[in-house]
């Protein structure tokens, strides 16, 4: 019955319904663009693949390793071997070059990989979506899907000038939409000459299993020629995250957690000028034998409602703007990472929940006041 | 004045709604003063660009190295007044958490072309004199405690020695401050020299190149002369104005500034309904004082003043609380950004903003307000 009466309140029941959708709407894409981040990451890795950086480089872009050693690490028991014996294991360069991003036309970073001949071996995961593979000992290099999106000239055929070198693009990969879709990739030894360099940065190899890690890395750690970190894929990718994450983080639930207090109070306002404007009916309907409680159900329900549109609103506001978009920022090794917010069913639930939660909290106390109210003095002030 | 224990009155008619609006507009500017307190604080270095240096760097990326031969070459262009190098050294202090910006430098030519950073003659000498000597920053000396004659080891992440550590030490020589910019003081400079002849690899390079131009208004001719001597060489090199270079540096950030634009226009538009809704209901259930105060005299205009004085009073009261906590969370964020306190200038932002919510909520009730009819108001 208050429901019906919804329409003559129209402008104090907006408050309840536009302040929870825009902080259901901030909460959701935030969530979204964490979920998208972590998915870029957690995908990006197996725990049966190794990466292994010079002792103490923390990332990749700041390691060297010498190709006496790059012999060494590949060579070492626990790495896979295929099919001609050889280690499935890929001794890597990666160097920055800085292309015009196609949304605003300023210069990003963007890593270029040089890559060895066994990853196909060692990284299934990518294959190519158009074009074809660079081939080896040619100025080729192949584009990930998330950098062709984000960067002018890195399409199929264009040219990429590099200390004097031209390079085409050939191909264009994916992989399963982890970090390396986000890269350039060519020829290891090509790119090496490319940036006049001798050193290489990490080796990432396949193990035999995952539990033959801890042997693995015991066994380079103790090499007297080594000074290496030896980490899974999954943890050296986490790490390279943390501070991005803890950003994402602070504005997913610090800055949405403060918007939600902010509508709890939008809706507290709401729900006690609904309560007195509507005094008089309560008081009727106390005085005709309704208890305190079919009260305090009906300010609920209404609160609930209203809060179960704004969030459906702003739920569906973060799915129509949101989902799909990428975003882009300065991630690992000082480069552009890509990810893709992705507004999944649990996100939109969660959003929603929240919203209902915000609602309950804003509807408490006005209810308890409508249930308390005197009946008497109610209708006298009429 | 004298209207303030009216105002004040009548703005506490409603204890509750009152309390809550004010919540609520309290939330919205804690939010704001957070957030933009985060955008200041990328964008500080921007603003504090000098418009008399030129940043050099790698054509390729800034990650790219250049020769050190180059130097000799930049100086002689006509319209350089001085030169000088850093490099990337990438140290942490013990443990990978404790990061130190530090930068291999040649004391003389770098603290020349800095003139902000303010270092005593006589440490400045000792700098230039001693092999392994470095000059810090004041907040980073209080840091870690360190003082003129520590001995600290840092280790670095890219620059590995010939025995393979990449372990350096290093004697404190000189402790520098920054007058203008507090928070240029957390560096670590140390001798370029000891740097090169110490290092397994890329010896005779430098990270970049650091102009100062004879006339800021020349700087695009000098900037692009730089350019031209190296095009076509295998090191091509990109000079920009320290301004650029930091907004290129800013840009790469990129998408987490607009996010953050995003959320804040989101809040402040629930606001202006939350608010503006608040102050109609206000006015409606006033109708009958409102028009007693225009039967004792009180003209149209200053009905519609005294309204719109009550939202004033209501979002700046909010706005001060919502800024003064934001104030106050703030340095919690140290490690997120960085940054010690909220930057001045957002704080006014802050009031101003206030101020237009204010008119904007206040406008509508308070032109009602203005229109009302005595008899009609009475007799309803």
């Amino acid at each position: 019955m208050n429901l019906r009466a919804i329409p003559q309140r129209l402008g104090t029941s907006w408050v309840i319904v536009i302040g929870i959708a825009v902080t259901v709407a901030v909460l959701v894409s935030v969530l979204a663009m964490v979920a998208g981040f972590s998915k870029t990451l957690s995908s990006t890795g197996r725990a049966d693949r190794v990466i292994v950086l010079r002792g103490g480089s923390v990332a990749e872009l700041s390691s060297t390793i010498s190709r006496d050693n790059t012999i060494n690490i590949m060579d070492a028991a626990g790495v896979k071997k295929d099919a001609d014996g050889k280690p499935i294991a890929s001794a890597e360069m990666v160097a920055v070059v800085a292309l015009p991003l196609k949304k605003t036309g300023t210069a990003a970073n963007l890593t270029v990989r040089g890559i060895g001949p066994k990853n196909a071996e060692l990284r299934p995961e990518i294959h190519l979506i158009a074009g074809r593979m660079f081939q080896p000992a040619v100025r080729e290099l192949i584009v990930g899907r998330s950098a062709a999106a984000q960067f002018q000239g890195v399409d199929i055929g264009s040219r990429i000038t590099v200390r004097n070198s031209e390079w085409t693009v050939v191909g264009e990969f994916e992989s399963g939409g982890d970090a390396h879709e986000s890269e350039l990739m060519g020829d290891i030894e090509t790119v090496l000459s490319a940036f006049r360099r001798n050193l290489f940065q990490s080796v990432t190899v396949m193990l035999d299993s995952p539990e033959a890690f801890a042997q693995y890395k015991d066994k380079l750690t103790t090499d007297p020629t080594l000074t290496v970190d030896v980490e899974r894929e999954p943890d050296y990718y986490a790490a390279q995250s943390k501070q991005l994450n803890k950003l994402l983080n602070f504005l997913a639930f610090g800055v949405g957690g403060i918007m939600a207090i902010g509508a709890i109070f939008g809706a507290l306002n709401t729900m006690y000028s609904a309560v007195s404007a509507r005094s008089l009916e309560i008081a009727t309907l106390r005085a005709i034998g309704f208890g305190a409680g079919a009260v305090v159900v009906s300010v609920f329900v209404e609160a609930l409602l209203l809060s179960l549109v704004g969030g459906l609103i702003g739920a569906a506001a973060a799915w129509l703007f949101f989902n799909g978009n990428t975003v882009n920022t300065l991630g690992a090794n000082f480069t552009q990472v890509v990810f893709h917010l992705t507004v999944t069913p649990q996100l939109l639930a969660s959003g929603i929940i929240w919203a209902c939660i915000i609602g309950v909290l804003g509807g408490l106390f006005p209810a308890i006041k409508a249930a308390r109210l005197p009946v008497a003095t109610a209708l006298r002030a009429a | 004045m004298k209207y303030f224990p009216l105002l004040w009155a009548a703005l506490w008619r409603k204890k509750a709604r009152t309390i809550f609006t004010l919540l609520s507009i309290t939330v919205a500017f804690l939010l704001f003063g957070m957030l933009q307190g985060v955008n200041a604080g990328f964008n500080q270095a921007v603003e504090k660009a000098n418009v008399n240096r030129l940043i050099t760097t790698s054509s390729i990326a800034l990650t790219e190295n250049l020769p050190y031969g180059d130097m000799a070459q930049i100086e002689a262009l006509p319209g350089v007044a001085s030169v000088a190098h850093a490099s990337w050294f990438g140290p942490y202090y013990q443990d990978p958490k404790n990061f130190v910006f530090s930068f291999p430098v040649e004391p003389e030519r770098y603290f020349a072309i800095y003139p902000e950073l303010v270092l005593p003659k006589e440490q400045l000498d000792a700098f230039t004199n001693t092999r392994t000597g470095a000059v810090i920053g004041a907040a980073l000396a209080s840091k870690y405690g360190w003082k003129i004659g520590d001995r600290v080891p840092l280790h670095s992440t890219i620059w590995t020695k010939p025995d393979g550590t990449s372990d350096w030490n290093f004697d404190i020589v000189g402790i520098y401050h920054c007058p203008t910019d507090r928070q240029q003081e957390s560096a670590f400079f140390f001798n370029y020299k000891y740097f090169d002849e110490g290092r397994s690899f890329g010896k005779g390079q430098v990270g970049w190149y650091i102009i100062q131009v004879k006339d800021p208004s020349q700087s695009a001719q000098v900037a692009a002369a730089v350019d031209k001597l190296f095009a076509n060489s295998p090191d091509e090199t990109k000079t920009e104005t320290e301004k650029e270079f930091q907004q290129a540096f800013l840009k790469q950030i990129g998408d987490i500034n607009r996010i953050v634009n995003y959320i804040l226009f989101a809040v402040f538009f629930a606001l202006l309904f939350a608010t503006g809704s608040t102050m109609m209901q206000s006015v409606r259930e006033r109708v009958p004082e409102l028009a007693v105060l225009k039967t004792l005299g009180f003209s149209d205009t200053s009905v519609l003043t005294l309204v719109l004085c009550e939202s004033l009073l209501l979002c700046v009261l909010a706005a001060l609380l919502g800024l003064g906590l934001a104030s106050l969370l703030f340095p919690g964020l140290k490690d997120v950004i960085g940054l010690v306190s909220i930057p001045t200038p957002v704080i006014v932002e802050g009031i101003i903003g206030a101020v237009v919510l204010a008119l904007v909520v206040g406008l509508i009730p308070a032109w009602k307000a203005k229109r009302l009819d005595i008899v009609e108001a009475l007799r309803g």
